[in-house]
């Protein structure tokens, strides 16, 4: 990297060293090669973001280019009326983070779990008929997602299939999409706590209290979350399915060797291999649940009672329906703040340790930690190589 | 180190040629100058129009094109009609590319936005046949004191009953009601099984009528807060007492989308609706026989909401003087009453109620409400607070009226 960068100096002192610039056309032909892809993105992606930053400091009203000499610079006040504001934007702006953060604490890890069980399941060589299973679990990720939502609408409706399913077993189903109460909140309720202690409702954040916030998701909410899992784990098990078929088979077998049962073999051979993928799937789930938009959109608009209100969707009312265009803005930017927040400390949390005092006292010689394998002789003989694959590999990635 | 600096050179050259683009974006779009939007003058040029709605369905974009269509033969104006998918969508991105339609629906609720911005011409004062609309439709689209855009039709709400129902449970004529107990008696006499008495959507739009007739108001008309006058508080125990005793319910808990559904799935016996729903009835329901009558008096005297739509000019309409004209032409009494045989509105001119009457026995008392109806908030912000009472609304069964109207209240005064 550095060296060939340092080739493509064109400074006089290293044009001396390569006299014959055999390389000399080739940085111009590699610009030439990345510059469609750079005006593209910048046309319709570098430009668009750095005027959405500049209407987010603005009091671009909508009318008219947001570039035109009537809009001022305002500094921060968008962003100080959505979060120190006091009034309605702040509320509702709290409230979207609200439900987004239960949608997001939910969806991701449920996700995640549900993807890597479903690509370990198809992945076993002995399963019959892996094509179908692997067909019928990606096809709800490559149906639209206004038609899933649509579907969804119908499934959880007050006398929808949902309901009669429960009513088969005596209960009576929630009415879903109306449901504005919070799952903790009906948890509590039902240990006996209705009233909020005061010392939960005399402060709060962002204009919601602490009671509200710890709220959990709406029933309609939930519904929303258990679609967004069913959509969305396809996806992700594909990508966790292309990660367990690269993996050396013979590491397992050397595990198996070593006396590993499959549990062992799962969390101690597969899982670690994984991390590369595993970053990928809660990066990109990250993301897309702190970006949900089109369920609200075309299911639910907020309703009910604003528990399906998400940052994304609340942005586009805030410009599209107020004319709040430095408000919507402003959502967008914090919303973005909070993606590489979230990223940079996923990464950080999954980044390569050294393997830990206690972890490695399994592959110490001499000593046997009880369950962690089955005769002292093997676990000194062997587990070396395995330990050291492991870190090798750790070190790689 | 050689290396940063080149990546910073090469970022300052990325940023430096986006400015560029940018400058070039500013170039194009902010070039037109438009006159002030209460400014009296008219432009005029030989520029087509274009004229776009938010249509109910094809017998109303086909009515709508017709009508256009006379005007611009007559005219020798060239006019199109555009059917939005997504209205307010469409007409943000428009006002933002500086090329808006001239003229298009909008409703009530949204004029305070656009206004606000300088996007839309005030031409109230010019149309011809000022006088002939109704004075409440002309508040309605007033903001800041100045008359904006010509009402293009209008409803009020008031109560649909259901007959079949109503004479199962023994009620006649006679016994349509006339005050709040009477509705509440009635309602309790309709509910039976799965059938609720009153059905309608649980949100301001709706509950609005009890807070009119107990002679409430959100925003008084020179714009004070009362969200949480007596009034208010005393149309909603109403409401929550009958939520309670299980003759009224919210359409959501019942499984319904809106007020017309639930009636026509007969879950509810009487609904709140405005004439819309005649068109759904129809479509949907057409075994369901019904009757409007108005909604009955409350301790204040007779009150109903009434909803809007108007025909906006965008300022920067290069062919205002031909935009008026077409409006004059849309809202004539003759043009207004060819568009209520088409797909169903109720002409907002007086002078042709006489003959819509006429033309339409059956739902007179939707035209009658104009006398009393209120309009719905249209102060900038307004709506924001409208949605979060909705929220609030919602629960209205279990929460105390006082506390939700109280937080209306300081939402309104923080508009300010």
């Amino acid at each position: 990297m550095s060296a060939t960068a340092s080739q493509a100096k064109p400074s006089a002192r290293e044009a001396t060293r390569h006299p014959a610039g055999i390389r000399k056309g080739e940085r111009l032909a590699g610009w030439l090669f990345v510059l469609p892809v750079i005006l593209i993105l910048g046309v319709f992606l570098f430009i668009p973001v750095l005027m959405a930053l500049w209407v987010s400091f603005s009091d671009w009203s909508g009318r008219g280019s947001p570039l035109a000499p009537g809009v001022g610079f305002i500094g921060l006040e968008n962003y100080a009326d959505i979060t120190t504001g006091g009034g309605l934007a702040e509320s509702n702006f709290g409230t979207s983070l609200r439900n987004n953060a239960w949608y997001v604490i939910l969806v991701v890890p449920l996700q995640t779990a549900l993807s890597l069980l479903l690509a370990v399941l198809v992945s076993r060589q002995i399963l019959r008929g892996r094509g179908f299973f692997r067909t019928a679990f990606y096809f709800p990720s490559v149906t639209s997602s206004v038609a899933i939502t649509v579907l969804w609408l119908f499934l959880f409706s007050t006398t929808g299939v949902v309901n009669q399913i429960i009513a088969w077993f005596g209960a009576t189903g929630p009415n879903w999409f109306n449901e504005p109460r919070g799952l903790v909140h009906l948890a509590l309720e039902g240990v006996g706590v209705t009233t909020p202690p005061p010392a939960l409702t005399a402060g709060g954040f962002l204009g919601i209290t602490w009671w509200d916030w710890i709220a959990g998701p709406s029933v309609a909410m939930f519904a929303l979350i258990l679609m967004a899992i069913f959509t969305t784990s396809g996806t992700f098990m594909l990508l966790f399915m292309a990660a367990i078929q690269s993996i050396d088979p013979s590491l397992a077998e050397a595990a198996m060797v070593d006396g590993a049962n499959a549990w062992q073999r799962f969390w101690r051979v597969t899982l670690p291999q994984l991390r590369p993928a595993l970053f990928t799937v809660l990066t990109l789930g990250l993301i897309g649940c702190w970006q949900v938009f089109d369920q609200i959109y075309t299911g639910t608009q907020g309703a009910p009672g604003n528990t399906t209100l998400t940052p994304a969707y609340l942005s586009y009312q805030a410009g599209f329906q107020d004319q709040k265009w430095g408000d919507g803005a402003a959502i967008a930017f914090i919303l973005f703040l909070i993606i590489i927040a979230f990223t940079l400390l996923q990464r950080w949390v999954l980044r390569d340790k050294p393997v830990s005092r206690r972890r490695m006292r399994a592959y110490l010689p001499g000593r046997v930690t009880p369950g962690e394998a089955p005769t002292g002789a093997a676990t000194q003989g062997e587990a070396a190589p395995a330990a050291s694959a492991e870190s090798k590999k750790g070190a790689a990635s | 180190m050689k290396q940063h600096m080149r990546a910073w050179l090469g970022t300052g050259v990325v940023v430096a040629s986006a400015g560029l683009v940018l400058a070039g974006c500013s170039g194009t779009g902010g070039g037109g100058t438009s006159p002030s939007p209460t400014a009296g003058e008219l432009t005029a040029s030989s520029d087509p129009l274009t004229v776009m709605i938010g249509s109910s369905g094809d017998a109303e974009t086909k009515a709508v094109t017709d009508a256009v269509a006379a005007w611009s033969s007559s005219s020798g104006t060239k006019a199109t009609v555009v059917a939005a998918t997504n209205l307010q969508q469409q007409l943000s991105q428009g006002f933002a590319a500086g090329s808006p339609p001239d003229l298009f629906y909008l409703g009530s609720d949204a004029i305070a936005g656009y206004a606000g911005n300088g996007s839309l011409k005030a031409y109230g004062d010019m149309l011809s046949n000022q006088s002939d609309f109704y004075p409440s439709l002309v508040q309605n689209f007033t903001f800041d004191g100045t008359f904006y855009c010509a009402p293009k039709d209008f409803s009020t709400l008031q109560l649909v009953i259901n007959t079949e129902l109503w004479s199962a449970a023994g009620l006649t004529d006679a016994d349509v009601p006339t005050s709040w107990d009477d509705l509440a008696s009635v309602a309790k006499k309709l509910t039976s099984g799965t059938t609720k008495g009153l059905v309608f959507n649980g949100e301001y739009a709706r509950l609005g009528v009890f807070m009119a007739q107990a002679g409430g108001v959100l925003l008084t008309p020179d714009g004070k807060a009362e969200a949480n006058s007596d009034a208010n508080v005393e149309a909603l125990t109403y409401v929550q007492d009958h939520l309670k005793d299980g003759s009224f319910a919210y359409a959501a808990d019942v499984g319904a989308g809106w007020g017309g559904e639930a009636f026509g799935k007969q879950l509810g016996a009487m609904t709140i609706e405005g004439n819309w729903i005649t068109g759904a009835m129809t479509a949907d329901y057409p075994t369901i026989k019904y009757e409007v009558v108005e909604l009955p008096k409350g301790p204040a005297g007779a009150g109903t909401l009434q909803f809007t739509n108007c025909w906006g000019m965008a300022a920067d309409s290069p062919n205002q003087q031909a935009a008026l004209d077409l409006v004059e032409y849309l809202t004539t009494s003759k043009q207004q009453l060819a568009f209520s045989k088409a797909f169903g509105p109720m002409p907002s001119v007086q002078s042709a109620a006489g003959e819509w009457k006429t033309e339409n026995p059956a739902l007179v008392a939707f035209l009658a409400g104009a006398d009393y109806a209120q309009g719905v908030p249209t102060q900038a912000g307004a709506s924001d607070v409208i949605a979060a009472f909705n929220t609030q609304l919602e629960t209205l069964k279990t929460s105390d009226p006082k506390t939700i109207l109280d937080k209306v209240q300081s939402n309104l005064e923080a508009l300010k």
